[in-house]
């Protein structure tokens, strides 16, 4: 049963109502398109990837490409219809909400459902067009691996996994689509399982994430049990309201618990140590991974959840968001240090992803919902560049290590420049894609602090002093792997054109993106994620017009980064050697260590609770467990002893004694049976007779 | 005059049947008792709806029921015996013990 709920419009129209009040109500598109075939099979872009995962893990092999053409077709799908809704929306606004009833327990309605309404379609379109790019590229760059089915499995299962959390109208699903990515993480990261170490990563991301998790499941309990429903709608419904009182009893606890479970998946910090070791899995699984799904998951949440963190009356989460302002900020700022220290390109990358989600969340704390979902969307197609790079030069180098690379600018002119135009686009430089949503991202932390929040303001230094630190690590990054002399001992060319391809496309969007939304200029992104339900709840700060006062801070710092970084290890003569006088005493030794977080959790966490608790749990297994499964087994044997003794003699008896009678009897009888049917006819007459008499005399 | 004429006369029709069905040896010669034994029941069932009056004369029915009857089963009984003979070359019903058990 599929049913376009009527709460829908409801709930357009309430919205409608109350959307002159709302703080600095911009003016939401109105949604053109509520109906239709176009948005009622919308579950396709959701279902194919994950039909198309089993379909590989079924009949893969057999096929020419083993199994790649199916995975490449159905994201292609999910690219193509992203792309129609995504322009659609642009141009007409859509609002869609499709469910399917699953279960009625009591008065619970548990309900699958899609979303189609502008952060979705946003999403559709990020994870079909990266998506699509990565799995052309994964053809060339996984060729000839042991498991290269097995691979795509996963990975359609990771990207299915994703549709369904960004596809979802409740939080059980998104929980389900969130579950779903992590186990497609798990199995992609620790895809090269031979090495002991990868398999450590991937526990490792799988833990942190589950930690994370728990919080998720406290908070959407908390908020379900307050609301009375999971529905996404019906949340917002009371926050746009403002007035149900038990939510605002628990909001800050929900938000808190919510926000929690988003840092797991967004990898903010200190829950972000997982991410960097998630590179120990195939390059574009990192690039999808960094790019559109997974890490974006968090920022995706707080975006759905936007106008109960942003809560204008104060009756719910807003306390939250200074919490989520200053982890952001910390994020930001503390991991893309670490990323100066890195040896291994694509850890260099991953810290960036860390510290660039950081911008995201922070803008979220800030109160910037569209400003953090449009660096999400420049992000997404820039990082995947940068790991695509990244996996192209690895690919011809056969090592990770910057130290074994250099001077690669001329081998691989294709990977180098599409490179440098991710690396431009993530230092935010004029005209690139990050430019335009860093400048938001950090004008909106500026307007945030104006209104009086010293946090904020703080956080707006951290943001600006990031900025500067992005450009240092990146510039160390192209000239450690491009320029000065090759280090190495293989002999690097240029990739396939699989894998060179998707570079191109993706710097064209690494270019392109950022111009959706030029403050003052075009301002179609704020639009585009302003269709939805409840539509002028979202009520977000952005800005009118480029704040000059931060293009004019930013801008020179970011060159005045990229000048030192080039300076510092440009010339790369001796790399090694000049990076080391360049090392500052306290803080190396702490950036190598990454703050020695990974060392608090293993020293501090995981081992004084692992070892006690193995010793228990051993102690408990080898007494309790085994003593009641010995007992159970001792008392089994007695009591099946006495089921044999009455089993041989009294059931057998039963069954021999009438064996024996059946035996006895058929053969006393067979004797008359003569086969002659006179004689038949002749008893049969004799026993009328006697019926007859009976019948006679009684 | 009585109907025990009658019953007498469909009573001892129904004797000379079941004497030949039992006695006889030759196939043929017990379909025709069987006969014999059907005509029997059917003078009874004569008998007895005229004495009795019956308004729908189920017992005329029911004999014309059994005369059809008796001649399909003498259809068929006949094809049987045929058969018989002409697989074993006789018809003697004493011969025919396959099933003795």
């Amino acid at each position: 049963m599929i049913r376009f709920g009527t709460l829908m419009h409801q709930l357009v129209l309430a919205a409608e109502d109350t959307g002159h009040a709302a703080e600095d109500g911009h003016h939401a598109i109105e949604p053109g398109i509520t109906s239709g075939a176009l948005v009622e099979w919308a579950w396709l872009i959701v279902i194919v990837p994950l039909v198309a995962a089993f379909v590989i893990a079924f009949f893969g092999k057999k096929l020419p490409f083993k199994g790649w053409e199916i995975a490449f077709g159905s994201i292609a799908f999910v690219g193509v219809y992203g792309t129609v809704l995504f322009l659609l929306n642009a141009t007409q606004g859509i609002v869609y909400e499709g469910t399917v009833a699953i279960a009625d327990i009591g008065d619970f309605h548990l309900e699958w459902g899609w979303m189609v309404d502008g952060l979705s379609i946003m999403m559709y379109f990020l994870v079909g067009v990266v998506g699509t790019l990565v799995f052309m590229y994964a053809l060339g760059y996984m060729k000839g691996d042991v498991r290269f089915t097995w691979f795509f499995v996963s990975f359609s299962l990771f990207a299915g996994g994703m549709l369904v959390l960004v596809s979802s109208p409740n939080l059980i699903q998104l929980i389900v689509g969130w579950e779903l990515v992590g186990v497609a993480s798990y199995l992609l990261i620790g895809h090269y399982w031979e090495d002991y170490a990868n398999v450590d990563a991937a526990n490792k991301a799988f833990m942190v994430n589950k930690v994370a998790d728990a919080a998720l499941f406290m908070g959407a309990i908390i908020m379900a049990v307050s609301v009375g429903s999971f529905s996404f709608n019906h949340i917002l419904e009371v926050v746009v309201h403002g007035e149900n009182g038990a939510l605002s009893q628990w909001a800050f606890w929900a938000g808190l618990l919510i926000f929690i479970g988003a840092m797991g998946k967004s990898a903010q910090f200190p829950l972000h140590v997982w991410l960097p070791d998630a590179m120990a899995g195939p390059t574009p699984v990192s690039a999808l991974m960094h790019a559109a799904t997974m890490v974006t998951a968090g920022v995706y949440l707080l975006g759905r959840l936007f106008p109960f963190y942003l809560d204008v009356d104060g009756l719910f989460a807003g306390d939250v968001r200074n919490i989520i302002i200053v982890i952001g900020g910390l994020t930001l700022f503390l991991t893309g240090f670490i990323a100066i220290v890195q040896d291994d390109i694509k850890k260099v990358l991953a810290y960036s992803t860390v510290s660039q989600l950081g911008y995201m969340v922070a803008a979220m704390g800030a109160g910037a919902y569209t400003a953090g979902l449009f660096h999400l969307f420049t992000h997404a197609f820039f990082k995947a560049l940068l790991f695509l790079g990244a996996g192209s030069v690895i690919h011809a180098v056969h090592s990770n290590n910057m130290s074994d690379m250099g001077g690669l600018r001329k081998k691989m002119p294709i990977t180098f420049w599409t490179f440098i135009l991710g690396t431009l686009a993530l230092v935010g430089i004029f005209p690139f894609a990050g430019f335009f949503s860093k400048d938001e991202i950090l004008a909106s932390i500026k307007y945030a602090g104006g209104h009086g929040q010293d946090v904020a303001n703080f956080i707006l230094i951290l943001g600006i002093a990031g900025a500067f630190i992005t450009a240092l690590y990146m510039t160390r990054a192209v000239a450690l792997t491009f320029f000065g002399e090759y280090k190495g001992k293989a002999h690097p060319h240029e990739s396939p054109k699989s894998m060179a391809y998707p570079l191109i496309g993706l710097a064209f969007f690494a270019v392109t993106a950022g111009w959706v939304n030029m403050p003052g200029i075009y301002t179609g992104f704020t639009d585009w994620l302003a269709t939805r339900v409840p539509l002028t709840g979202i009520g977000d700060h952005h800005a009118e017009s480029f704040d000059w006062a931060l293009i004019v801070i930013v801008t020179p710092l970011a060159l005045l980064a990229i000048a030192i970084g080039w300076w510092m290890y440009g010339k790369d003569k001796d790399t090694q050697a000049e990076r080391d006088t360049f090392r500052i005493p306290v803080l190396w030794p702490l950036l190598e260590n990454k703050y020695y977080i990974d060392d608090f959790y293993m020293s501090g966490i995981v081992r004084p609770i692992m070892g006690p608790l193995a010793r228990v749990v051993l102690w408990i297994d080898m007494n309790i467990v085994d003593g009641v499964v010995n007992g159970v087994g001792a008392l089994m044997k007695v009591f099946s002893k006495g089921v044999a003794t009455v089993d041989t003699n009294v059931v057998d008896g039963v069954f021999n004694a009438t064996g024996a009678g059946t035996g006895a009897s058929g053969s006393a009888l067979r004797r008359s049976f003569t086969g002659r049917v006179q004689q038949y006819a002749a008893f049969s007459f004799v026993g009328v007779i006697v019926i007859a008499v009976l019948f006679i005399i009684f | 005059m009585t109907i025990i004429q009658f019953l007498l006369v469909g009573a001892a029709l129904f004797s000379f049947g079941l004497y030949g069905v039992i006695t006889r040896r030759n196939a043929v010669l017990v379909l025709a008792s069987v006969e014999l034994m059907l005509a029997a029941v059917n003078i009874n069932l004569v008998t007895f709806d005229v004495v009795l009056q019956d308004a729908l004369h189920a017992g005329q029915m029911f004999s014309l029921f059994i005369i059809a009857l008796a001649a399909a089963e003498v259809g068929i009984g006949i094809a049987i015996v045929l058969m018989i003979f002409r697989n074993r070359q006789s018809a003697d019903v004493d011969e025919l013990d396959l099933m003795k058990g």
